[in-house]
């Protein structure tokens, strides 16, 4: 394996992309559409947002052109690589009537392997999170296992940060951790255009010996460091974290939380747009016939009525108690739960929010004003 | 991914017999397939094509040749289910999920079994196993409420579990002329209930406002949470921790759950709209 010291011209990064479709991954990816960054199937570098950055603030995003050709210089568009492994549409299983009963029909569980191109040392933290929730628990999801399973991780270290992130209070970016098979920085040095790739795995150094690489010099270590310190330094947001489960069950009645209920329109957005966000629901449903049943999930969110829905009516009919039920799972029973926070500090669902509720805000607001 | 394995994937199991309890409630004795349980953890029943619900096992959990489930028609699922449940048809079955009735733990001590309605359901199988391991408990004591006398579950075997040494208080919120025993709500039976708080276990099931109540007045007689359990109900889809939906602060029902010791729960116990 080799260690940190590798380098990609862009021609080069261009090579390790159709390697891995060589390989048969499907590259999923970051691509301009709709006015937006999203992660979707690429082909290779032509598809990236060359040039393209976007200035975010609470409820407001809009791409803006950037001066030089940079293929990743943004922070995080509205879609995570979540729906990649927890698809926002499963069919759970398929039954058919049988002599009374019915029988359960296999479903193909094989799933083409992806390889994540450009994540964000945030997002795959919260790929983590899910893994806990999905993969590690008492019981194993298999839809997700299936797509999961043997997918390729190219990390890339943030050149910048976005005007809602804060990952640097969260511990978890602008540099990647962990999770990843290569880890990219992006580097400019006038006209030159390169990447600093940090090997993991042996499937990475595998895939990148197949494609032309230089050896770094100290120069180039040097000027990535550069990179990672100054994203950290442009924090749009931060968030004081400081014995903050304790702070939120101490204040389940602060009255800050009827002021924010008088703004959330429990549109449920910050739910869909949120990496870590697990909630789903089922349909059952049949054919005509009535021969054939299947068992479909669906994403869902703790801002339905539904969700909390037992015979005689929702637990939580309010808005208040819906927002306070995602904020303090985010940030407080999440950490009993599994272990860690439940925000990667991706900033998303400040940037998404019709109205521009901002989690930090809410969250310094009560700790601020809390009583005693 | 075979069914085996799948949590998502119910096995079809077929009904034995279907028993009509009250108007609105009614019995299915399902093949035991030799699924072991203990008192307190619940099963996801599918009925094909229509829904899954998650319902308690009341039956015997020495008996592993029949699993029963005592549901109450009240939706899409469950009045399709009274309807539809027949000998000889089936119902999907996942499970037994969940947490159960301390029943190991409590033996030498005093069982006080509080149920109200439909909360019976799930702690039947604490009634059987305590009175075939008789010895091993000092006061068995069930007291029972419904909403009025044709509402009372199992009746038939109050008097058997009554024969057994074994208390049994039954009380209705209303009730007409005939009606001869207890008018009033099942908290109140505890003052009727002499209750020893060095030695007695308690297991409550019910509407959350039933238990509340029942909660204050154990509190009252000295009773510590510690020795306080309760059966919780939330929406829930999977019941493996996956779908978020039954989340009670950091508590998963369906995992952690239902059955809860107070203590643990204490903080959010109670609180509205948690
Ligand atoms: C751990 C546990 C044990 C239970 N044990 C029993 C039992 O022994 N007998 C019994 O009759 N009922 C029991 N219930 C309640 C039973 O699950 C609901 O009555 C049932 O889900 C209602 O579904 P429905 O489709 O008929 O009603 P609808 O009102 O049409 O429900 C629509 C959906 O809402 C959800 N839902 C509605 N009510 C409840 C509820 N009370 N609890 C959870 N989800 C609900 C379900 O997902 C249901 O599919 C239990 C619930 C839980 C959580
Ligand atoms: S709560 Fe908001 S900032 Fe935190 S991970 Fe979810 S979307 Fe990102
Ligand atoms: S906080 Fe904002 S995004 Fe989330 S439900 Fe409320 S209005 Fe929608």
């Amino acid at each position: 394996m080799e260690n940190e010291g590798v380098v990609l011209s862009r021609e080069g990064f261009a090579a390790l992309l159709r390697a891995l479709r060589e390989d048969g991954y499907r590259l999923v990816g970051p691509t301009v559409r709709d006015g937006a960054i999203v992660y979707d199937t690429i082909g290779g570098i032509a598809d990236l947002p060359e040039g393209w950055t976007e200035v975010q603030e609470r409820g407001r995003y809009r791409l803006e052109r950037r001066t030089d050709r940079a293929l990743f210089g943004f922070a995080v568009g509205p879609e995570s690589f979540k729906r990649s492994f927890f698809a926002p549409t499963v069919s759970l299983w398929r039954a058919r009537r049988k002599d009374g009963s019915f029988v359960v029909l296999d479903r193909a569980a094989e799933m083409p392997r992806v390889a994540l191109i450009g994540a964000r040392a945030c997002d795959l933290h919260a790929i983590a999170i899910q893994d806990r929730v999905l993969l590690e628990g008492p019981a194993v999801d298999p839809s997700y296992a299936a797509r999961r399973r043997g997918a390729f991780v190219v990390a890339l270290n943030c050149g910048t940060a976005g005007g809602t992130c804060f990952c640097v209070s969260m511990g978890t970016g602008p540099k990647a951790a962990s999770g990843f098979d290569l880890a990219l920085t992006e580097l400019f040095d006038g006209e030159d255009h390169r990447f600093l790739v940090q090997v993991a795995s042996p499937e990475g150094a595998a895939i990148l010996a197949r494609v032309p690489h230089g050896e770094a010099q100290k120069t180039d270590l040097e000027a990535a460091e550069r990179v990672v310190q100054n994203t950290a330094s442009q924090m749009g947001r931060s968030l004081d974290t400081t014995g903050i489960k304790e702070l939120l069950y101490r204040n389940l009645d602060h009255p800050r939380w009827d002021d924010v209920a008088d703004r959330c329109l429990a549109c449920a957005n910050c739910t869909l747009v949120c990496p870590t966000c697990f909630c789903s629901t089922v349909e059952d449903v049949t054919d005509l016939d009535g021969e054939h049943a299947e068992r479909v999930q669906r994403w869902d969110s703790c801002f339905t009525l539904d969700h909390s829905y037992v015979h005689g009516g929702s637990v939580r009919p309010s808005t208040k108690s819906r927002y306070r039920q995602w904020l303090t799972h985010k940030l407080a029973s999440w950490i009993d739960q599994f272990g860690t926070s439940g925000c990667v500090g991706c900033g998303r669902c400040v940037t998404w929010c019709p109205v521009g509720i901002d989690i930090t805000e809410e969250v310094a607001a009560i700790r601020s004003t809390e009583k005693g | 991914m075979t069914a085996r394995t799948d949590p998502w994937s119910p096995t079809p199991t077929r009904i034995l017999r279907v028993r009509r309890e009250t108007r609105d409630t009614f019995t299915v004795e399902l093949e035991g397939q030799n699924r072991a349980f203990e008192p307190g953890q619940f099963n996801m029943l599918y009925l094909f094509g229509i829904g899954e619900v998650p319902v308690s096992i009341s039956g015997d959990p020495g008996n592993p040749d029949v699993l029963v489930h005592t549901i109450r028609a009240v939706g899409t699922t469950t009045l399709a289910m009274k309807r539809q449940a027949k000998r000889g048809s089936a119902l999907g079955v996942r499970g037994p999920f969940g947490s159960a009735w301390p029943v190991r733990a409590a033996e030498g001590d005093d069982l006080l079994i509080m149920a109200g309605g439909l909360g019976l359901a799930p702690l039947r199988p604490v009634m059987y196993h305590a009175l075939r391991h008789r010895q091993r408990f000092g006061r068995v004591t069930l007291l029972y409420g419904a909403r009025s006398p044709e509402d009372l579950l199992f009746r038939s075997e109050h008097g058997r579990w009554a024969r057994k040494d074994c208390v049994v208080e039954v009380t209705v919120d209303r009730a007409g002329p005939n009606w001869v025993g207890r008018v009033g709500v099942v908290p109140a039976l505890v003052d009727v209930t002499p209750l020893d708080p060095a030695r007695t276990t308690a297991m409550l099931c019910g509407p959350e406002v039933m238990m509340r109540f029942s909660v204050r007045t154990l509190e009252a007689r000295g009773l510590a949470h510690e020795r306080i359990f309760v059966s919780m109900e939330r929406s829930m889809k999977c019941a493996v921790g996956f779908c978020g939906h039954c989340q009670f602060g950091p508590t998963f029902v369906c995992k952690d759950g239902p059955v809860l010791r107070l203590d643990r729960i204490a903080r959010l116990f109670g609180k509205r709209e948690i």
